[in-house]
């Protein structure tokens, strides 16, 4: 029967049981991090939330909470415009935050000093 | 005149110094040549036999390389000292090529005689001739004596020259200056040691009047000729690994910027060219926003270069994402090394771990609902223009009483105009964001694109390519309206201070525009520093590591430039200065639209 809406999903996280090895390794890079107080002023001034629901606040918890998968789809929406970085009221600088955190779901170092040099010669 | 020898051992130093140097620098004319794309060497190529360009690569070398004519714009010991040693020597050079031509015609092929012509040749200072000759080589010599002095004595003093800070020499760059300040001295002792066979003039006579006096003339001048031969030597095989590089570097820096080459590899050709042109002079240490409080002394464009040579790859990241872009150093640059395109290419060159997907963005409403408006005026407010809504507010407002129809792109937030992923080198994902924003402008049937942001500015003038649309800034626009008569201005009591944003100012050359407002809108006043040497606010989007703390610290700094005339406003053309004075600014900040808005009378 169609009421007109629905339930969510039950999304319980169980922490005893979460991989949290990427927050644990994004933490030791950017401590900024664990200083989010999840306002949400990030998302609200989003320019591309309105496009692809892009929404810093929901990447940081949710990596917090070990949903690796959709953190690292939410990030793809970013457009790097640093609108974020300027409303935090912590002063995180949300930006670096967002470069750290491709890196780190990314598992390697594709920066070596020989990709570069390998790009150089391209 | 009486040739004496054709030739002595002593000169084969010199050869060797002589015949490596160029050498290498011919191997790195014809790397960077053919470095470039094929488009851009054919372009280079054709610009050096086209008269116009050709004319004007020797006058900007002549004054650049020799006289250095913004040395002296700058600071004129600094000027003094530059000029002594390039133009000085290359007089020496020139002159002792002239006698050599006068004197001994047939020796023009041996290219250690115009160098040791006094040890080589007996002149005589009786002949007219033979006495100009030599007073203007020592008068050249006593010209580059005294550059040296002062350059021994910057080492030590550098404010004396108009400089805070200078860059700390690496080791082959010490080794270089030590063999060029040994150099002169050790030419004027050689050429006072054979005066009285060779000539001499007004410094070499009495030199060697006294020399004579001491050791007699039975004592072997030839360790003293040895000695400057070798300091040359030691001078030419060390330069091509040290800053003096730009000696040779910028003759070729300058006919390839004539020719309009950009940067299209991170390192190779122009860049390399730039990197390669850099003296290490460190104008840029002092000029960058990020020195302010003595931090962040090593991430100047001069430090950039020298990693960039070195191959440094850790510094090189660090160096580049932590730049703010203002593009300050490359407007103090001596030689016109461009300082954000160089870091933007170096971004570039790494991986981007975000794989930005922007197809789900839906164009098709907005363009429906543009097409159904009227106006020929789009105005498109951008990401910071939505951040300070003041600015968006006031323009809105200035435009509806000057009766300009307009209509607005993103009335609830847009895309972004990319500018920021450009300058984080992506230029890839930048392009697919400038492929929708485009769409929706081509589809919206205007004729003006107007911007409140500087940011956005930039980038729609220079990579949109929208044909038959004017991209104006609204410092221009209003200005256009003002002196059209469609807007009258009364003018104020307030005292402002106008703040040149990077990418308006330097970024985009404009400058007079919003003077121009303000000097009617009220009193205008000047910061200490301002146009193209206008220090950035400290917030801006060029900058991917530099935190929140740093940035505070040139935010106080810029602040402090901006009210050195206390005025009762600070107002800027560039909403991210906007919101990022505000936070620490007790002087009111706000928009030139702001400003104009509120002495706007409706007719």
């Amino acid at each position: 029967m169609d009421f007109g809406f629905s339930l969510s999903q039950s999304s319980t996280v169980n922490l005893d049981k979460t991989d949290l090895s990427l927050f644990h390794r994004v933490h030791e890079i950017e401590p900024d991090v664990a200083i989010c107080m999840a306002c949400g002023s990030c998302s609200a001034t989003c320019t591309s939330s309105e496009f692809t629901g892009m929404s810093l606040r929901s990447v940081i918890l949710d990596i917090q909470r070990g949903r690796q998968e959709e953190a690292r789809k939410m990030l793809s929406g970013c457009m790097l415009c640093g609108k974020c970085s300027m409303v935090c009221p912590r002063g995180i600088n949300t930006r670096r935050l967002i470069l750290t955190l491709g890196r780190v779901f990314d598992g390697e170092d594709r920066n070596t000093r020989r990709d570069i040099r390998k790009e150089v010669r391209k | 005149m009486k040739e004496r020898f054709i030739f002595d051992p002593f000169v084969l130093p010199f050869l060797v110094g002589m015949a490596f140097v160029l050498l290498y620098c011919l191997g790195g004319l014809l790397q960077i040549v053919f470095q470039l794309p094929r488009a851009d060497r054919l372009r280079f190529l054709k610009s050096l036999v086209t008269p116009k360009t050709a004319w004007k690569n020797i006058k900007d070398i002549f004054l650049n390389c020799l006289i250095h004519v913004k040395l002296w714009k700058r600071n004129r010991l600094l000027g003094y000292m530059h000029s002594s040693i390039a133009f000085g020597w290359f007089m020496l050079i020139l002159l002792g090529h002239i006698e050599v031509m006068l004197f001994v015609p047939g020796r023009a092929s041996l290219l250690y005689y115009p160098i040791f012509f006094n040890y080589f040749v007996a002149e005589t200072e009786t002949t007219l001739k033979g006495a100009a000759l030599l007073f203007l080589m020592d008068f050249f010599l006593l010209i580059i004596l005294i550059g040296i002095g002062l350059a021994m004595v910057k080492r030590v003093r550098s404010r004396m020259f108009g400089m805070r800070r200078t860059t700390r020499p690496a080791f082959l760059d010490r080794v270089g200056l030590y063999s060029l300040w040994a150099i002169f001295p050790l030419r004027l002792l050689a050429e006072s040691t054979t005066a009285h066979i060779s000539g001499g003039s007004f410094l070499t006579g009495p030199m060697n009047w006294l020399y004579l006096k001491i050791f007699g003339t039975g004592i072997a001048v030839q360790p003293v000729w040895w000695a400057y031969s070798i300091a040359l030597c030691i001078f030419m095989l060390v330069l091509p690994f040290t800053r003096y590089m730009h000696i040779p570097a910028e003759m070729l820096l300058i006919p390839l910027r004539n020719a309009g080459i950009k940067i299209r590899h991170p390192r190779k050709g122009f860049a390399l060219a730039e990197v390669y042109s850099c003296p290490g002079c460190g104008v840029c240490i002092d000029a960058c926003p990020m020195s302010a409080r003595k931090e962040n002394l090593k991430d100047s464009t001069v430090y950039l270069n020298r990693q960039i040579r070195r191959g440094n790859e850790r510094r090189i990241a660090e160096i580049s994402d932590k730049c703010l872009l203002c593009g300050k150093c490359s407007a103090v640059c001596q030689v016109g090394v461009q300082g954000p395109e160089l870091r933007i290419a170096q971004r570039s060159l790494r991986h981007y771990y975000i794989k930005p997907d922007f197809t789900a963005f839906d164009t098709e409403s907005w363009k429906e609902r543009l097409e159904g408006q009227g106006g020929k005026v789009l105005y498109f407010a951008g990401c910071m223009t939505h951040l300070t809504p003041s600015i968006k507010k006031s323009l809105t407002s200035v435009l509806a009483k000057a009766g300009v129809e307009f209509k607005i792109m993103d009335p609830d937030g847009g895309i972004c105009c990319g500018r920021p992923l450009q300058m984080a080198g992506r230029k890839a994902e930048a392009k697919a964001l400038i492929a929708k924003n485009r769409e929706i402008i081509l589809a919206s049937g205007c004729d003006t694109l107007l911007l409140s942001c500087p940011i956005c500015y930039r980038i729609f003038k220079e990579k949109y390519h929208l044909e038959g649309i004017r991209v104006v800034h609204h410092s221009v626009f209003l200005d256009e309206l003002v002196r059209d008569g469609r807007l009258h201005i009364s003018k104020g009591e307030e005292s402002l201070v106008y703040h040149d944003p990077c990418e308006l100012g330097r970024g985009c050359g404009i400058y007079e525009e919003p003077r121009h407002l303000l000097s009617a809108a009220g009193k205008l006043v000047e910061a200490a520093k301002n146009r193209s040497e206008s220090i950035c606010c400290g917030g801006s989007v060029g900058s991917l590591s530099l935190g929140f703390e740093k940035r505070k610290d040139i935010t106080k700094a810029s602040l402090q430039n901006l009210t050195a005339a206390s005025p009762d406003r600070i107002v800027t053309a560039c909403p991210l200065c906007q919101s990022t004075y505000s936070r620490y600014s007790p002087t009111p900040v706000e928009d030139l639209a702001t400003t104009i808005d509120r002495q706007t009378t409706t007719e």
